[in-house]
């Protein structure tokens, strides 16, 4: 196949061109340009592009760079400011994959007759009987990635190659060893990439305007005011700035009357999930499939049925922030998800 | 098939040649008192001659540089420094669309406290006239407008530039980035009223990180490297005697076959531009085509993403450009188009096909097979997903 792989510059990605290439197919490289701004510093930075252009160099394949700062600014940036505004937790990586990776790039692949596009994510694309497209969980637990990929239906999965999700991490390591690929010993890029953790409040303040507000308990007792709900999550502990003697927790952020409620971790558990904007990969699951719920990217699992837009989950959970992705699984195949309202 | 010669041409083998002695047994540090160093010194200064000679100036006009950006850099800061040094003013003009290491060296004055002003262009892609003359003023002590624009490849009026500022503010060195003129212009006379001219040897057949400026008589400048006082002090560092001796060798072919090479790649340039008209619906071009040089084939088509008929032309086998190319080789708006008033969208699938010296009837007759296939892929493709 004629494959393009979407090098960011990392090892995972560079062992997928690799492996691709070993396997046979005919591999171009292209690194995307997503931000430009001064905090660049996850994948997509300069000196990203150019180890991704240096391995594509070393494995003889051409390499191209996409610009799609502005395409990356209208479809993760603004939604993700926004989101914060309003007291809404959300996934940027989740948007990125669903509106630049799979959308704008997957389209850019097929214009350009290419037929497959492929990324280094941990997760694996099988075909069911020769027709249905199935996402399967990584083989390396610890580093699984189907839960951001939840949205890719059977219009991607059937353009996308992810060989990655075959191998654990540590055989990743050893092919770019073997291979003596210059990103072998990368170390993996934590943070999102257009705004360090520490700074993101001052980034959400700086396009959108902060509105003050109470922090009440459970009981709507007032015990404080915050400079905005953009500084809070659901289930944050850290930097409340309220001293209660045991641990209090984020439990509630509502942006309309700006209030922020915080409650013990008792407080934070839940028996179910409202979810909004499902999508499939391939067709809703029956109201009697026994679901696993995955919550955030790595962490614990719950289990539950859906009805409708409700997940009603066997065990309690603790509170999933709204604007959160909620991955829903059938063993370790992805049946798909929403995001948490 | 390589028609992105405005941005780098293959070194003439004249130049070629020239160098390689100072890049193997001539090898002696100009600037030593034995007989390893005059030779290098000899050649120099005999480079430097050549230079002076193809662009109109003395021997001690010529500035060697590490190419077009540092002789841009120390040509505006340079004067900029050392005129407000001397008191003479804080004012500096350019035009909007000039080459970025014009406008990044104004941007630098601009923060240390000089007055800049950046004049629009035309639609046509010339400097505006009217609003420069109204940028200058008594205190105005450096204006830098280029010869010939990097993209759209339009002659720029300096000689009417050079008389207003002679009207308007006196007290004005004139700079022009000379880069893309040598190869089609008679740079002599072109620039013959500017008191600093850039060039660099990459865009007519030498090498690349080897460039000059000129320097004429009475111009103060600051340098912007300082050390062992070469280049009379205005640029510090070991002589590039082999990129100078190179510069000058292709320099003296470019301007000995400059008239006959200027006709025969505006002529294969014209059949490019006529064929693409015919071939491609809806194909405009940038810039006013009567004050483009010859090797300039600067083209928008609707409905087409630049970025990503490159890449089809590059898969074909065909190298070209669009807008300029940042650090990371992504493909940034063009600021030259902006400054122009182009829309946005217009400038977003405009691509540049430039041809050379070394451009040929195959390299028309491949393109102008290459680009149309490769549009009406785009077009298809998005009538599909659509």
């Amino acid at each position: 196949m004629n494959v393009l792989v979407a090098m960011s510059g990392g090892v995972d990605s560079s062992v997928a061109a690799a492996l691709l290439l070993e396997a046979g197919h005919e591999v171009t490289g292209v690194t995307l340009r997503l931000w430009g701004g001064e905090t660049d510093s996850g994948c997509c930075s300069v000196g990203d592009v150019e180890d991704a252009r240096r391995v594509a160099a070393q494995l003889g394949v051409p390499h191209y760079v996409f610009n799609l700062s502005d395409q990356f600014e209208a479809a993760v940036v603004v939604p993700y400011a926004a989101a914060y505004a309003s007291g809404r937790t959300p996934n940027p990586c989740v948007e990125c994959n669903r509106s630049i990776k799979f959308g704008e790039l997957l389209a850019r692949a097929d214009t350009l007759g290419f037929d497959a596009l492929a990324t280094g994510h941990h997760a694996r694309v099988l075909r069911d009987h020769g027709s249905v497209m199935r996402l399967r969980r990584g083989v390396d637990a610890g580093k699984d990635q189907s839960y951001v990929l939840y949205m890719l239906g059977q219009r991607e999965l059937d353009r996308t190659l992810l060989p990655i999700g075959e191998i654990t991490k540590a055989e990743v390591r050893e092919h770019a060893a073997r291979l003596g690929l210059r990103t072998a010993t990368k170390t993996e890029s934590m943070d999102v990439c257009f705004v360090r953790r520490e700074d993101r409040r001052d980034f959400v303040d700086a396009r959108t305007s902060p509105r003050p507000g109470p922090m009440v308990d459970t009981s709507g007792r007032v015990l404080a005011e915050h400079a905005g709900v953009a500084g809070f999550t659901v289930g944050q502990r850290r930097g409340l700035g309220v001293a209660l003697g045991e641990p209090r927790y984020v439990v509630a952020v509502d942006s309309r009357t700006a209030t922020v409620t915080i409650g013990t971790r008792a407080d934070l558990a839940v028996d179910r999930i409202v979810v909004r904007d499902l999508c499939w990969v391939d067709g809703a699951p029956g109201r009697e499939t026994t679901l696993t719920v995955q919550t955030r990217a790595h962490g614990a699992t719950g289990v539950g049925l859906l009805d409708g837009c409700v997940v009603h989950l066997r065990e309690p959970m603790t509170r999933v922030a709204s604007g959160q992705v909620v991955a829903l699984y059938d063993d370790d195949l992805v049946v798909g998800g929403g995001i948490a309202a | 098939m390589y028609l992105d010669h405005a941005a780098s041409t293959p070194v003439r083998p004249e130049a070629v040649a020239a160098m390689l002695p100072y890049l193997s047994e001539s090898f002696a540090n100009p600037s030593g008192a034995h007989r390893a160093a005059r030779a290098a010194k000899t050649a120099l200064e005999e480079a430097r001659e050549i230079v002076a000679e193809s662009l109109g100036a003395v021997p001690g006009e010529v500035v060697f540089t590490a190419g077009g950006t540092e002789a841009d850099n120390l040509g505006v800061e340079g004067a900029g420094r050392a005129a407000r040094n001397a008191g003479l003013g804080d004012g500096v003009v350019t035009c909007a669309f000039e080459h970025k290491a014009v406008l990044a060296a104004c941007d630098r004055l601009e923060h240390e406290g000089f007055r800049v002003y950046r004049v629009p262009a035309t639609r046509g892609g010339l400097v505006d006239l009217d609003a420069l003359a109204d940028a200058l003023d008594e205190a105005t002590v450096v204006v830098s407008v280029m010869l010939v624009n990097n993209e759209v490849g339009t002659v720029q009026p300096l000689d009417r530039v050079a008389e207003i500022v002679e009207q308007r503010a006196p007290r004005a060195v004139l700079h022009t980035d000379a880069v893309q003129a040598v190869p089609w212009l008679d740079t002599t006379a072109a620039a013959a009223r500017a008191r600093l001219v850039s060039v660099s040897a990459h865009k007519f057949g030498g090498p690349k990180g080897t460039g000059a400026l000129v320097v004429r008589g009475g111009v103060a400048l600051q340098p912007l490297l300082e050390g062992g006082g070469q280049e009379r002090g205005l640029r510090a560092g070991t002589v590039n005697v082999a990129g100078a001796v190179a510069m000058a060798a292709a320099l003296q072919v470019t301007t000995e076959r400059r008239s006959v090479e200027a006709a025969q790649v505006a002529r294969l340039r014209d059949r490019l531009l006529d064929g693409l008209n015919e071939s491609i619906a809806g194909l405009f071009e940038n810039g006013d085509h009567a004050h483009k040089v010859a090797g300039s084939c600067h083209v928008g088509i609707p409905g087409i993403e630049a970025e990503m008929l490159l890449v089809a032309l590059d898969q074909a086998g065909l190298c070209a450009a669009a807008g300029s190319s940042c650090s990371s080789g992504a493909t940034e708006p063009s600021h030259v188009l902006a400054a122009m008033g182009v829309p946005r969208a217009d400038a977003l699938s405009s691509i540049r096909l430039s041809l050379g010296f070394a451009s040929t009837d195959a390299d028309v007759d491949a393109a102008l097979e290459l680009v149309p296939t490769a549009v009406e892929k785009l077009r298809r493709s998005q009538v599909r997903t659509r």
